[in-house]
């Protein structure tokens, strides 16, 4: 039962998730936090943040990480194979029979439509994130630590792995105060 | 030696590739057409083309697609555990540790510094992704089906999947 709805959440999410990386990851989250509720988005957020700072794609870290949390060794392997597989079968057959596929108008047409409703999904994610760290740090302090990632993401094109390795190796170097040590103001990156 | 040779590429193209899936596409590019003369870039821009046409992670089906052509079947599941499995057992163990320590008040710390910061990341994804609509296609089809799908997904409460699938058929009938 459970290595069969770990295998529906990471083929649907792989399945429908055109366009890669980011796409997934809030059709992920909605298989994950939502409809299986193996996991709080507090945890979902920690993982989206561990799996960033690491290198290589983010889906199979994802699902290799979820998939080992809920079945073991045997739920790595069948969240990944899950994941991949699938798409994977799909690329060698269709590019070693059907070269023209990709030219498909309707084919470039679904890209294009599926393109909006993620966006929709990641802003929907974004205010999610925000109002929990509006509960776990003061206003003020999440004001400044948005400003300050937004303007060192992208306007001094710092990568987001090195600015989450510092938030994460300051909060964990920086001594720990008795009592209400979260809503202490945090100001790095 | 082609099965070293295709081990070697994906598990240090993707080792190096910081931002996922398409961060590595270019230093997957470099080795596979430069240094080992695969394929030509015409050949892999192909690939990658299709490859975005499909769902699902891109590294994967990249490696998987080059590995096959280079080594058969055993030559696409060398490339795909190159490219998935040393991120993966990292991974784990960061995030094992992290959630043994879950109560611990460092820990808790952490998960609250980098939620703006995750917040941020997804804001700037959903302006990127809005962002490309905008230069693809018109606004009033984008209009239609961000509000159409948040109403469908957040009031309605449909499943998300079937709100994919509906927005990739509105793609394949209006937007083609």
């Amino acid at each position: 039962m459970k290595q069969r709805d770990i295998f529906i959440a990471f083929f649907r999410s792989s399945m429908l998730g055109y366009g890669g990386g980011p796409t997934t990851i809030p059709l992920v989250q909605k298989e994950v936090v939502e409809r299986f509720k193996w996991m709080d988005n507090e945890e979902f957020g920690d993982i989206l943040a561990i799996g960033n700072t690491l290198p290589g794609p983010i889906n199979t870290k994802m699902a290799g990480y979820i998939g080992y949390r809920i079945g073991g060794i045997p739920g790595t392997i069948n969240a990944i194979l899950a994941t991949i597989l699938p798409t994977i079968i799909l690329m060698i057959v269709l590019l070693t029979t059907l070269t023209a596929f990709k030219d498909l108008a309707w084919v470039q047409g679904m890209t294009r439509g599926v393109l909006p409703v993620v966006g929709v999904m990641l802003v929907v994610l974004t205010k999610d994130f925000l109002q929990s760290s509006v509960k776990g740090l003061r206003w003020a302090t999440v004001a400044l630590h948005v400003i300050m990632a937004l303007f060192l993401i992208e306007f001094l094109h710092v990568h987001p792995a090195i600015i989450i390795a510092s938030l994460l190796l300051f909060a964990f170097f920086k001594p720990v105060k008795k009592d209400t040590t979260i809503k202490k103001k945090g100001r790095s990156a | 030696m082609i099965y070293l040779h295709i081990f070697w590429v994906f598990f240090m193209t993707n080792l190096l590739g910081y931002g996922g899936g398409p961060a590595t596409i270019p230093l997957i590019q470099k080795e596979v057409v430069d240094r080992y003369g695969w394929m030509t870039v015409q050949e892999f821009n192909e690939a990658f083309a299709m490859g975005n046409a499909l769902p699902g992670p891109i590294a994967t089906k990249m490696g998987g697609y080059i590995g096959f052509q280079e080594g058969g079947w055993l030559g696409a599941v060398l490339a795909v555990l190159a490219t998935v499995t040393p991120s993966l057992i990292l991974m784990i163990t960061l995030m094992g540790i992290l959630y043994k320590n879950r109560t611990s008040p460092r820990v808790k710390r952490m998960t609250a510094y980098v939620k703006p910061t995750i917040a941020v990341l997804l804001g700037v994804m959903a302006f990127q992704a809005f962002f490309d609509s905008y230069v693809q296609i018109s606004v009033v089809h984008i209009i239609i089906l961000a509000a159409g799908s948040y109403w469908l997904m957040e009031k309605r409460k449909v499943h998300p999947g079937l709100v994919v699938l509906s927005s990739l058929l509105y793609g394949a009938v209006l937007l083609s």
